[in-house]
């Protein structure tokens, strides 16, 4: 153990009990974001022992990275400087829950998956069907800013998010919004912890609006030539009166990808064969309601996917939906695994103009001699998988090729593109998050004022925040 | 004020637009709140350029600017409480594109909200928020406001409809917030920006997202003969996972006002009206009709009727939309409250409001947002009694105060403005105050842009100040 660990180490048990820190280089290993390993990890129980760790480490000019599953460490820009995990798993419970009120407060440190348990016995649920489900927590999903196939009907965590706790870079223990489903009581705050990679405050506590379980759903799934044609069905969707609670797009390469080793390692409920197609682009939509609207939704859905120039199309029901379902959830996990060196961008587009996003950035993808697949969301959002075979200087020189195209083509249509996720040492050569911002400015100046000290994950947020 | 202030912004907008005699300046002493307070002038912008000039006079004079909308505000949002330039939006008023085919539209923001559903109701898309004012009210107001509406229950708030800003920060530089695809890496700055009423920049250009008109939409009126059956039935709505696309309730006081007025067809001997919506893909909405009717019968309810026709059911909104002004003719001033609370304390809330009527003598109407258990208690006082605005304040304080006991909050969608600032300290520490007063300070540093609002001026909570007695028609709303 490192002198500094030890002092680290035993200023952190004075705060939490030593049974609490670890500081055995072996063991901190599992908490290494970027390959920088921290001197020491603390599992504080709450909030108040939070402020003190915070507090310790703002005046001994200590860096923290707040942990949940540590499955999304890989996110963001390697830390400038990193000395203390704070592992958030301690702080598991749920404060309140409501289920007549649809309301739900929780630890950010909760297994989602565990949470989905209670609200199931009330039939309810929380629409954060997100990578990771059976290791995730809270807190990390809200972090992170992962999205669900389900936000096609319920829109993403900023639309049903009803407040949070938080503890500043100073120390300072706050909170914004409340719990009730609707509040326009002070600053919006809690909006701009998600997606934020715990820059701005460490995420203690979370408030919700919960959602009534749908009683019956389908998925329909039709396969198309091109992606054109497949965009065009979404587009036809759109423009119906028809209401999906998901829909998306995969390019023909998913199949290869959802029928491998590695999906059935992360997922093993196995996809029903055939669903994707493997030489077409596959589109996918999810749908409830009551019988007839059920039939109305399969006879307008053949009628359009027929319109729309379908090759074939099937509907999927009870447990089949749910396997189609975990695997379009966990495409980034198991396109990470797929490849020693996945690069996966998040691309942002006007939803009308999806494929020519995916036309340009699959040709930059072959241009530059790289495997791709892609999962389409139909609000406009792209998951665009580049799959080298190896891990090397030439493969890393081809994705920043690529990636820089297709930054620039997502600009061009009305949006913009990050790499959430790449190999850490190629992190350097990629723009990892996207082209320089407007507003980047605007953003400082809210890091300063939750963390004027960057003792909050320094440098793994847009532009070095 | 510096006497070149005027002179600059009529060299810079022309002399039309600009007021300062006082009795130009009498109309903009008021909104929709029962607060007073006088500009120094008044100056319209025509472009986001003008705005940027506005605001460089108002630092060059050091003297506040405040954005105005419609000035419908019922928390004093628009009000230039430390004087300064009032800056309406009525001049930018284009909807600059419609884009139909990705459901947005980028519009100035003293558009009208209702226009922007006029303008693209051919085209089977609307825009969702919809406050009760939403033929006056300006999306520049509902975007600081973060305004809801009756809808608001099953389509969300302002918020959730706003993808990109263009915005001139106090310090006169043009930003956009934000963009009209979904998820910009970086923090979410139109989240905090939309219900920022007014206090962080002026808003210049809106990018909104629109909404598919439903296929199908059925409106039905459930009639109680007590407010705890009609409360009950909320309550059971809201736990079975039954969600209207809007659930308002009036009691039998309101629909008195509101059918001497609009003739909507409210029976006016009931204790209380369901107004309900359901919508969506015609065979949906059959099924979804039906149960909810079933738990309003369970809960006692007198009739249920379902409007036969658009006509009927244009009527039904009408009455409730119109429901403050139907208020507004019996008496001239009226405070109506904005509270919180969560959807299963409503039976109780509803009998303490009750209650704490009687106790300071007031008859209080109750006309709200009730399956977002969105509170709405109106108080109507006479202003030439300095004791009786007195006794208003104290009973809607008391309200408040139930509402926080209960879990909830002292606005759902009026805002903070200058009607709620010393009550924030019952809801947030003087660090989270402290804090929200840091972000302010990072867009607003010289405190220039709407001072005053938001955060409590004076230290000690939840104290009555007595404020300056309102003039008759205060409440012109
Ligand atoms: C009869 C009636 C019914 C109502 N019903 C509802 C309802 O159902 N739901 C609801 O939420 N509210 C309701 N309200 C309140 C009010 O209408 C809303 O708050 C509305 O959004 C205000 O819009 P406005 O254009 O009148 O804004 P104003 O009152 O003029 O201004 C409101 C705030 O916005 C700021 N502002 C305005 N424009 C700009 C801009 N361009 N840039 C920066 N700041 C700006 C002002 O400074 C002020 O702080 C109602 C009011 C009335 C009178």
């Amino acid at each position: 153990m490192s002198t500094a660990g030890a002092t680290v180490g035993s200023r952190l048990a004075d705060i939490v009990g030593p049974q609490h820190v670890i500081t055995d280089p072996a063991r901190l290993a599992a908490f290494a974001v970027d390959n920088e390993k921290p001197s020491a990890a603390v599992s504080p129980q709450s909030s108040a022992e939070i402020v003190e760790v915070v507090k310790f480490a703002a005046k001994d000019q200590l860096a923290i990275v707040a942990t949940g599953a540590r499955t999304k460490l890989g996110i963001g820009l390697p830390p400038r400087q990193y000395d203390i995990a704070l592992d958030m798993t301690r702080l598991d419970r749920v404060v309140a829950y409501d289920p007549g009120d649809l309301t739900l407060s929780v630890e950010a440190g909760i297994p989602l998956r565990k949470l989905g348990g209670i609200l199931a016995e009330h039939r309810q649920f929380l629409p954060l069907g997100v990578p990771y489900l059976s290791q995730t927590t809270i807190g990390g999903t809200i972090a992170s800013g992962v999205d669900s196939p389900l936000r096609q009907m319920y829109g993403t965590a900023r639309d049903y998010l009803l407040g949070m706790e938080f503890v500043t870079g100073e120390g300072v223990a706050a909170k914004s919004g409340g719990r009730v489903v609707k509040n326009v009581t002070g600053y919006d705050i809690h909006k701009l912890m998600i997606g934020a990679l715990g820059t701005l405050g460490i995420i203690t506590r979370i408030n919700f609006k919960t959602f009534p379980t749908p009683s019956a759903s389908r998925a329909f799934v039709a396969t198309f030539q091109t992606v054109e044609r497949a965009c065009g069905m979404r587009n036809r969707v759109a423009q119906s009166p028809l209401a999906p609670m998901t829909m998306e797009l995969f390019s023909p390469g998913v199949a290869g990808l959802f029928a491998g080793k590695a999906a059935a390692q992360i997922e093993p409920n196995s996809m029903p064969e055939n669903v994707i197609s493997g030489t077409r682009w596959t589109f996918t939509m999810g749908f409830s309601g009551n019988e007839n609207t059920l039939k109305r939704y399969e006879t307008d859905l053949h009628k359009m996917a027929e319109e729309c120039g379908a090759v074939d199309l099937v509907v999927l029901s009870g447990s089949q939906i749910a396997a189609a379902f975990a695997r379009k959830r966990e495409f980034v996990p198991i396109a990470l695994s797929s490849s020693p060196a996945a690069t996966i961008l998040k691309m942002s587009v006007l939803p009308m103009r999806m494929a020519e996003a995916l036309a340009t950035a699959a040709r930059a993808a072959e241009a530059n001699r790289l495997p791709w697949v892609a999962m389409a969301r139909g609000v406009g959002v792209i998951y665009f998988a580049v799959l080298p075979t190896e891990r090397n200087e030439e493969a890393k020189q081809q994705a920043a090729h690529a990636s820089n195209q297709i930054l620039a083509a997502c600009a061009a249509l009305g949006g913009q593109a990050s790499i959430p996720w790449c190999p850490t040492e190629w992190k350097s050569a990629l723009k990892v998050w996207g082209l320089e911002r407007a507003d980047f400015v605007q953003m400082q100046k809210l890091k300063n004022v939750f963390d004027p000290r960057g003792v909050l994950s320094p440098g793994r947020f847009a532009g070095g925040i | 004020m510096d006497p070149r202030v005027v002179s600059e912004l009529k060299k810079l907008l022309g002399a039309e637009a600009v007021l300062h005699r006082p009795e130009e300046l009498l109309l903009y002493e008021y909104d929709g709140s029962v607060e007073i307070a006088r500009p120094n002038c008044v100056a319209f912008p025509r472009t986001t350029s003008d705005v940027v000039g506005i605001v460089q006079i108002a630092n060059r004079y050091q003297v506040p600017v405040v954005g105005r909308g419609a000035g419908t505000g019922l928390s004093g949002g628009a009000l230039a409480r430390q004087g300064g330039i009032l800056v309406p939006f009525s001049r930018m008023n284009r909807i600059l594109e419609v884009d139909a085919e990705n459901q947005r539209a980028t519009v100035q923001p003293g558009v009208v909200n209702a226009d922007v559903s006029v303008a693209v109701a051919h085209l089977g898309l609307h825009f969702a928020p919809d406050p009760s004012s939403q033929r006056a009210s300006t999306i520049g107001g509902n975007v600081s406001e973060n305004s809801g509406g009756p809808h608001t229950l099953a389509y969300g708030v302002t918020t959730n409809h706003v993808l990109s800003l263009e915005v001139v920060l106090p310090t006169g530089e043009v930003v956009r917030l934000g963009s009209p695809a979904l998820d910009s890496p970086g923090y979410d700055l139109p989240g905090l920006f939309v219900g920022s009423e007014g206090t962080l920049a002026l808003v210049t250009e809106v990018t909104v997202k629109l909404t598919r008109l439903p296929e199908a939409v059925k409106t039905l009126l459930a009639i109680f003969d007590t407010v705890d059956d009609a409360t009950e039935t909320v309550v059971d709505i809201t736990a079975r996972g039954i969600t209207p696309a809007a659930c308002e309730m009036l009691d039998g006081w309101t629909i008195r006002a509101v059918e001497a007025y609009v003739h909507a067809g409210f029976p006016v001997d009931c204790a209380a009206v369901l107004l309900l919506e359901v919508d969506g893909l015609r065979q949906a909405v059959e099924q979804h009709a039906e149960d909810v009717a079933d738990v309003c019968r369970l809960h006692h309810a007198r009739e249920v009727r379902v409007a036969r026709d658009e006509h009927e059911r244009a009527l039904l909104w009408k009455g409730r939309k119109n429901a403050f002004g139907a208020v507004g003719r019996l008496s001239p001033t009226y405070y109506v409250q904005d509270g919180v609370i969560p959807r299963t304390k409503l039976p109780d809330t509803l009998r303490r409001i009750n209650e704490i009527g009687t106790k300071y003598g007031f008859e209080i109407g109750n006309i709200f947002h009730a399956g977002d258990g969105n509170l709405h208690p109106i108080i109507l006082f006479d202003a030439r009694e300095e004791e009786q605005f007195r006794r208003a304040v104290v009973t809607a304080d008391e309200i408040i105060g139930f509402c926080i006991e209960m879990g909830g909050s002292i606005t759902g969608e009026h805002g903070v403005g200058m009607e709620k600032d010393r009550l924030m300290p019952l809801l947030f520490s003087e660090d989270e105050l402290n804090l929200m007063r840091r972000v302010r300070d990072a867009f607003n540093p010289a405190g220039l842009l709407n001072p005053g609002k938001i955060f409590p001026t004076t230290k000690g909570c939840g104290e009555i100040h007595v404020r300056p007695l309102p003039v008759a028609g205060a409440s012109r709303a």
